[in-house]
């Protein structure tokens, strides 16, 4: 019981911290570095990349059998694209609010490597719960990443946070916009892509940081003894 | 032993012919299982997309011509116009009229600003049947976010400054930006985009002003074709 707990705890550490696709595993950068303009738009595309993963991976765990190895990438792919668009076409019929404002996030997601890796490296060896747990946590993982650079982009480039929350939450949601610094000039550079590479470099530095820092107050306690999975 | 070795090796080419068939064959039942999903969400969610779609167009419609100047079903009343210089179109375009009563209301024309900033930027221009703009809006455009983007609804309101303007009530000459001697503003840093729009929506005035009989008197297309249109 403890142990699948613990299997548990580790895939959503991976996901969130320890593999994080944004700032450790750097996959599925095309739109992380294209789509970062706003916090809001990150936000958006980390979570429908997340539900897409989840997805994904727990429609390919069960048939993982069934798949021979040397066809395996091709029946990946098909699985992900034909889910992806099931969930375009029918968030367009029946979610038009919501498709409006994800909907060119959607195909987009094909594209993302991360997908595949999440479905060949962990889906294709594990169980169907783990294999669900982990693509939405890998996906979360991402979408913290794409809402911070997107907030620091657009914090940096337009001085406000959160701007188009109202395409997501309804008109109400307008006043949610932080304007932090009133009469800012803008900063360009920020939200142009040089923007996206710059933030990115720093936020990989600031977790490469992070890390340093636990290693080095790890040495003095007994390293404890590495996981095996 | 060359017999042996012989029968060795047609059981082998065996066995590797047939794993391959039922690799394929997996691979077949996949992409069977896989289209069949596709095509069969599709056919479910044609009709409600294809309504989505209508309503969309509908409420773009009426933000560049008011719903209460005409009474007929604009995306019934379209017609195809042959690529037209005078409105920046490469391709054939749609034009929907707008009539009251029979009589015509005015027209909506899909026109492109060739010269922005980067690229084209695609606009909806609605006249009234006098010749007064109705309203513009900006489809789509690549100009710099902060900078061009104004002429965007979602981030100012420089494009109603087009409301109810005509060639009548202001003069050729004063078609341009303040900067270059006209009579519309602008902001400071982004020229380029606004003096592309105006002058994309001064010919789009004029071409109507020389078209108008044409384009109101030309008998309708059958239906809207369902796909390949530009959005």
């Amino acid at each position: 019981m403890s142990e699948i707990k613990n299997k548990y705890t580790e895939i959503i550490e991976n996901g969130l911290w320890k593999q994080n696709s944004g700032t450790v595993q750097l996959l599925g950068l095309c739109p992380t570095l294209a789509v970062t303009t706003t916090a809001v738009n990150g936000m958006s595309l980390g979570i429908a990349t997340a539900i897409v993963m989840a997805l994904s991976n727990a429609s390919v765990s069960p048939v993982r059998r069934f798949v021979p190895d040397e066809i395996r990438i091709p029946v990946f792919i098909l699985i992900i694209a034909a889910l992806v668009t099931v969930i375009d076409l029918s968030m367009n019929a029946y979610l038009q609010p919501l498709h409006k404002v994800l909907g060119i996030f959607i195909p987009l997601i094909v594209t993302n490597c991360i997908v595949l890796a999440r479905v060949e490296a962990f889906a294709a060896k594990n169980p169907t719960t783990p294999s669900a747990l982990d693509g939405f946590m890998m996906g979360f993982g991402l979408a913290l990443v794409l809402t911070l650079l997107g907030a620091i982009r657009e914090f940096v480039g337009k001085g406000t946070v959160l701007s188009g929350i109202d395409l997501v939450l309804g008109p109400e949601a307008k006043s949610m916009v932080l304007h932090v610094l009133p009469d800012y000039p803008g900063f360009l550079l920020a939200i142009l892509p040089p923007g996206a590479f710059i933030g990115l470099a720093l936020l990989i530095a600031g977790h490469n940081w992070v890390e340093q820092r636990r290693a080095a107050m790890q040495i003095s306690p007994p390293l404890k003894p590495v996981q095996s999975h | 032993m060359p017999t042996h070795s012989r029968a060795c090796l047609v059981m082998i080419n065996k066995v590797i012919i047939k794993h391959a068939l039922i690799t394929a064959g997996i691979l077949i039942v996949f992409t069977v299982v896989g289209t069949a999903m596709l095509s069969g969400t599709f056919e479910k969610t044609k009709a409600p997309i294809a309504a989505s779609e209508r309503a969309e167009k509908l409420h773009l419609f009426s933000q560049v011509l008011p719903t209460t100047l005409h009474d007929n079903d604009l995306l019934q009343d379209a017609i195809k116009l042959p690529p037209t210089p005078a409105l920046g179109q490469r391709g054939e375009t749609m034009a929907y009229r707008a009539r009251m009563q029979g009589q015509p209301a005015g027209v909506i024309l899909e026109v492109i600003a060739p010269d922005g900033y980067s690229g084209d930027i695609k606009l909806l221009v609605g006249i009234a049947a006098d010749g007064a703009l109705t309203g513009v809006r900006v489809l789509a455009h690549k100009e710099t976010p902060g900078l061009g983007d104004y002429i965007d609804l979602a981030h100012g309101d420089w494009i109603k400054s087009f409301d109810g303007l005509s060639l009548a009530k202001r003069a050729d000459d004063s078609w341009k930006v303040k900067k270059d001697g006209g009579q519309f503003d602008y902001m400071t840093g982004a020229t380029i985009t606004p003096r592309a729009v105006i002058k994309a929506v001064h010919k789009a005035l004029q071409y109507f002003a020389s078209q108008r009989e044409i384009i109101f008197s030309a008998a309708a297309i059958k239906s809207e074709p369902a796909k390949g249109e530009t959005k």
